[in-house]
């Protein structure tokens, strides 16, 4: 329990998403929603895996997934988290613009991403009638791409709210964990996705 | 602001504090009220259903009636009252037992509170229109295809709840983790704050299973996917692992906590520490991590294969042996000591015999072979009902007892007490302990009649009865709290003699707990200072200013927002108006989730000058 | 294994029968008076842990009270502060040793039943009864016999018989508690076991599955008859032919045309046929309780005909034939009651206890 702690003090700390017992609360907090998160979609991808071949005589894996647009989408979402880290390095360097910076190349990235899953999902129902009615695989292969898909999209609220609303006033003790948490949790939805590549659209195509 | 004790408070003003608490202490005792309340309506549930089994195929209730009192009952018991009142006297002690002044994220465990209270008012709206009748496991396909909107509620009320949780999860974490008092070790936190960090670690990693296999029954029900219709190749297999992936570790996320409390008032009433406190926080870990890897015991029938079955059948029994460690350590903490027996000491001495036998139960239904006959009969119902009464309810109302001056500042009535202990102790016994033989004998459950001339008249009179003990036993707990309330003397400071350090605190308890923080030099810190005759505990820090966080209304309006979704949820598959509600209350929460996250609020300072002034 | 296990049984009499007193529970419907190879296994492994968990049970108690008698605080004695122990290594190892001890007695002879009972490899060269389970009433379709039944299903003494089961709705479980223990029936998969009956008998079936409103009138009959009556059986029901087989009385006939009218037959086969959307009546008049629960009078059917959902509310029949009248419905129900093809009735295997 800190006293009276100026949030803008002369010289920033080492760690300023670290520097204040709330600031450690919520990195940690985050951490470990994250757990939480995790199993989220371990069940997401248990089911998946449970009703991948339950197509109804639908379509099939095999002929749906293009591996091209995933391709695109992989290093788009790949390289916002690469930005990510450059945007958490300026903010430890105490450079609000080039952090900003940074996070604004992140955000463009993502929504890159969401571009691309829309447009997969438009394809799907329009050229193969593949819709989450049609068959458990559906269903399943929705649920779980769509699931991150709004993680993604509600990653990208986060970061909008949080550069319009700390734009003017620069960093401080404050906002810096806001800013770090935001980061932490940005990657992990490119872990999970690096996971939906492989299990999803790698082994869906292969097998 | 910083003198809310000083203020003449208004019945709208308390009610504005209650509804804006950040205050751990407060919130606490919302969920005891609020768990309170669903346990009696769960209770209720329970005495009607035993009502219709009195006699053979009688006609107290309808079938449809019958299978939505059970599935009531049991989710009402298990996510509305055994969870919030756990969660409530976690959130009443822990944060003082490791010195904090509060817990990690106050917001976050407002919102906790108020997300509990609308998911259980939605769940308990359908009554009004029809309510969940699948049962609380609500195994699909029934669950996905029973008519009507009951599922829904049971869905939507579980999911806005189970966020609840999750939160209260997470933030109560992140507070042993972040917020001990100087000196208070991992090694020397009392075993309540030892449960509860387990049992939140279980919570993390338990309840987003359940919340994804809501998602699938929801989207099965509401928007027509296909993961349990078998037409389109779905599985309905998928929904019972999910669902106890979710609610095996659910057991032991509530008899964790009970495990937490009995330690405590053994150790204080025997004036003893408790025995093998290493061993006790060591079991306490490995039957977390074991009751992650033992869901499909509940499965054993589903047809999984004698392979998966025998894995399953011998991780379940390896549970078993941490639990008998704590058998013993209790024993051996009594042994010696010099023992007071008090109403929240008989209901822990109770606990061990009724608690032994749920475990031995627990053995027979984890042997595989035998469990096919066991599997869905009074035999699981005589099982469960003995871990969770015999171990949750018994551990929550030693709970009260015990912690009760705490809370409220009274303590409760000894004579009341133990009327209330011996009725529902021998109830409890009367109505579970003849079901064991009932389910041998060929009575499944969930059975709306049984037969005339099956040999189970004489049991089933037996289980009514008993029930009505327990009832009387209830009620006069109840009494018993409104009478110490309103007759009752304010309770000193420690009138246990006890050993930690939410005993510590200056009566009643200041916002803030601890003007100064303790200095902690070992486990049971408040009784090393009072044998080494100092009485109280030094301060690790100067008096200085001290932080609190605001109070707000936005987690009521957060989890309000999701409650009105909800209601859009449900019925925008009948009419298209409820599409107001869905986006009105989504929109009513994640704007305020928006304030929430751009408004600054630093909290406020209690000053060095203000906490001098308090102290003449 | 055998030996052993009659020893424990002997020292179980013991116990239990204070217990239970006299009351075991109803003779062929109990899982306590085993009559099946499944229940005989399943009860030795009930047994077994009740008497090893017992035996702890015992100690904790004795080290309960014992306690509570030496340590209860004395008069005289109030600020007695007793020795602070931490704990004792020895003591610790000792009950963390004997329990998993204890632990492993119990889980061998549950792995060894659990496969003895899983394993399968005689399932092609015995009887195998393909069986489905519905909202709320049981399908039997003998496999490769030709003949279907419901709600009572005739197996042989002392052989083994093979279910196949699998659900048309929702989840049921198939559960006759005296013969063996209990099988899902999934709508997803088939699931198989099968029962060993040692002694001619009608046992109680029970679905263990809750399925809906009258998951607790989901019941069935297991009629366990000799081997050669069995074959008789078999040879009655497959000579049965609905087209030949002339009505008893005149009634009966009217009631034939009746249940023709008013398309029954859709529903209902009588004879052997793939159809299964509701039961099967070939043998109707020789079933033990109409419905699975009520007594199979006249009456008792008439008002089944004309509102079944009094009697099993939720029922699929309820609302999908037109209405009947009570006149009509007595005729339907002479023609259903004299649908006796064979000679081997419930009363050869003992009658319904």
């Amino acid at each position: 329990m800190s006293h009276d702690h100026s949030l803008n003090p002369e010289v920033m700390p080492q760690h300023p998403e670290k520097a204040t017992l709330e600031g450690k609360n919520k990195f940690l907090g985050l951490w470990f929603f994250l757990g939480g998160e995790t199993v989220l979609f371990a069940s997401l991808f248990g089911t998946y895996l449970a009703l991948k071949n339950s197509t109804a005589g639908g379509a099939t894996s095999e002929e749906l997934f293009g591996l091209e647009l995933v391709f695109l989408m992989t290093m788009l979402l790949l390289t916002s988290s690469l930005t990510s880290v450059y945007a958490m390095y300026h903010m430890k360097n105490n450079d609000f613009k080039k952090m900003q910076l940074w996070l604004g190349i992140t955000g463009l990235l993502g929504i890159g991403f969401l571009g691309c899953e829309i447009y997969e999902f438009y394809h799907y129902i329009h050229e193969f009638g593949f819709t989450f009615r049609s068959s458990a695989f559906g269903s399943a292969f929705y649920t779980l791409v769509g699931f991150h898909g709004g993680h993604v999209l509600f990653g990208l609220c986060w970061l909008s709210a949080i550069m319009i609303r700390n734009a003017k006033r620069g960093l401080n003790l404050y906002n810096a964990p806001k800013f770090n948490t935001f980061s932490l949790y940005w990657h992990f939805i490119d872990v999970v996705w690096v996971f939906i590549f492989t299990v999803v659209y790698l082994m869906g195509k292969v097998a | 602001m910083s003198t809310v004790t000083a203020q003449k408070t208004s019945f709208a003003a308390v009610l504005w504090d209650y509804l804006t608490t950040v205050d751990h202490k407060k919130i606490g005792k919302l969920y005891l009220y609020g768990g309170g309340f669903f346990f009696l309506l769960g209770g209720l549930e329970a005495m009607l259903i035993r009502i219709q089994l009195i006699k053979p195929e009688n006609d107290f209730m309808s079938a449809g009636l019958y299978n939505e009192m059970i599935t009531m009952h049991g989710t009402t018991m298990i996510f509305f009252a055994a969870m919030p009142l756990l969660l409530g006297l976690m959130n009443a002690v822990m944060p003082l037992q490791i010195g904090a002044r509060d817990v990690a994220f106050p917001f976050v465990n407002a919102l906790g509170f108020w997300l509990f209270l609308f998911g259980g008012i939605m769940l308990n709206v359908s009554w009004f229109t029809g309510a969940p009748d699948a049962g609380w496991t609500a195994y699909a396909p029934l669950s996905a295809t029973s008519p009507g909107h009951g599922v829904d509620y049971y869905v939507l009320g579980l999911q806005i709840s189970g966020a609840g949780t999750l939160m209260g999860g997470i933030n109560f974490l992140v507070t042993i983790v972040n917020m001990r008092a100087p000196g208070m070790t991992y090694m020397r936190m009392p075993l309540f704050t030892w449960t509860t960090f387990v049992v939140s670690v279980l919570i993390l990693f338990a309840f987003p299973a359940l919340t994804v296999g809501l998602f699938l029954l929801m989207f099965d029900r509401m928007f027509d996917s296909a993961f349990f219709d078998v037409a389109l190749g779905g599985n309905s297999i998928i929904w019972q692992h999910l669902f106890w992936i979710f609610g095996h570790p659910e057991v032991y996320i509530l008899i964790l906590p009970a495990f937490g409390i009995f330690s405590e008032i053994f150790a204080t009433f025997s004036r003893k520490r408790l025995f093998g406190y290493t061993a006790m926080v060591f079991a306490t870990i490995l039957i977390a991590f074991l009751g992650f890897m033992v869901w499909a015991h509940h499965m054993f029938t589903v047809g999984m294969g004698p392979v998966a079955n025998s894995i399953f059948a011998i991780a379940t029994m390896a549970i078993a042996v941490p639990t008998g460690i704590k058998i013993f350590n209790w024993l051996l903490t009594l042994w010696g000591g010099n023992i007071t027996i008090n109403s929240a000491m008989l209901w822990s001495l109770a606990f061990i015999p009724s608690f032994t036998i749920g475990g031995m139960t627990g053995i027979m239904v984890a042997t595989s072979v035998a469990d096919y006959q066991y599997h869905d009969t009074y035999f699981v119902i005589a099982h469960f009902h003995y871990v969770i009464v015999g171990g949750v309810v018994f551990g929550i109302l030693a709970a009260l007892h015990y912690w009760w001056p705490i809370m409220f500042r009274r303590v409760l009535n000894e004579r009341l007490g133990k009327w209330a202990f011996w009725n529902f102790f021998i109830g409890f016994h009367l109505t579970f302990f003849i079901q064991h033989f009932l389910g041998l004998m060929g009575m499944p459950r969930r059975y709306w009649v049984f037969l005339e001339d099956q040999g189970l008249d004489t049991g089933n009179f037996i289980s009514t009865i008993g029930a009505v003990f327990m009832t009387i036993g209830v009620i006069l707990f109840l009494y018993n709290a409104f009478y110490s309330w309103f007759k009752g003397d304010p309770a000193p400071q420690d009138p246990w003699d006890a050993r930690t350090l939410e005993w510590a605190v200056e009566s009643p308890t200041p916002h803030y707990n601890f003007k100064q923080l303790p200095l902690v030099r070992g486990l049971d810190a408040l009784w090393i200072e009072k044998m080494e005759g100092n009485g109280k505990l030094t301060p690790a820090e100067p008096l200085g200013d001290i932080h609190m966080p605001n109070g707000s209304i936005l987690p009521f309006l957060i989890s309000l927002g999701f409650f009105i979704a909800g209601f859009g949820f449900i019925y925008q598959t009948v009419t298209d108006v409820a599409y107001i509600f869905l986006f009105g209350g989504m929109g009513l929460a994640l704007a305020c989730m928006l304030v929430r996250s751009l408004k600054d609020d630093h909290g406020y300072h209690i000053t060095k000058e203000e906490l001098e002034k308090e102290a003449d | 294994m055998k030996g052993w296990m009659g020893k424990f049984k002997v020292f179980s009499l013991l116990g239990f029968v204070a217990l239970f007193l006299s009351a075991c529970g109803k003779e062929n419907l109990t899982a306590l008076d085993p009559k099946g190879y499944g229940a005989d296994k399943a009860m030795d492994l009930i047994i077994l842990p009740t008497v090893i968990m017992s035996f702890v049970l015992l100690i904790v108690m004795v080290l309960l009270v014992l306690a509570l008698i030496k340590f209860r605080k004395k008069k005289g004695q109030e600020d007695f502060i007793p020795k602070q122990v931490e704990g004792n290594k020895t003591l610790e190892t000792v009950w963390t040793v004997i329990p998993i001890l204890l632990l492993i007695i119990i889980a061998v002879p549950t792995l060894i039943y659990e496969f003895d009972l899983a394993d399968d490899a005689d399932a092609s060269d015995s009887l195998n009864i393909n069986v489905t389970g519905n909202q709320y009433w049981w399908h039997f379709d003998y496999e490769g016999l030709d003949i279907q039944t419901s709600q009572d299903v005739y197996i042989p003494a002392d052989s083994k018989v093979y279910f196949n089961m699998k659900s048309s709705d929702v989840i049921h479980s198939f559960w006759v508690p005296t013969l063996s223990g209990k099988l899902d029936v999934n709508p997803e998969n088939e699931n198989t076991f099968y029962i060993n009956a040692y002694e001619e008998g009608v046992y109680w079936g029970k679905c263990a599955e809750f399925c809906g409103p009258s998951h607790s009138l989901m019941d069935f009959k297991v009629v366990v008859v000799s081997q050669e009556e069995f074959e008789q059986w078999v040879a009655d029901m497959q000579n049965f032919d609905p087209e030949t087989a002339e009505p008893a009385t005149d009634t009966a006939a009217q009631g034939r045309d009746l249940f023709e009218q008013n398309n029954c037959i859709s529903c209902h086969a009588i004879g052997s046929s793939p159809a299964a959307i509701g039961p099967n009546l070939t043998n109707f008049g020789d079933r033990t309780k109409l419905a699975g629960v009520e007594d199979m009078t006249k009456e008792k059917l008439v008002e089944w005909i004309v509102n079944p959902e009094l009697i099993k509310p939720g029922n699929k029949m309820t609302g999908a034939y037109p209405k009947v009248s009570d006149e009509d419905a007595e005729l339907i129900a002479e023609y259903l009651l004299q649908l006796k093809p064979s000679e081997i009735t419930i009363e050869s295997a003992g009658g319904l206890k």
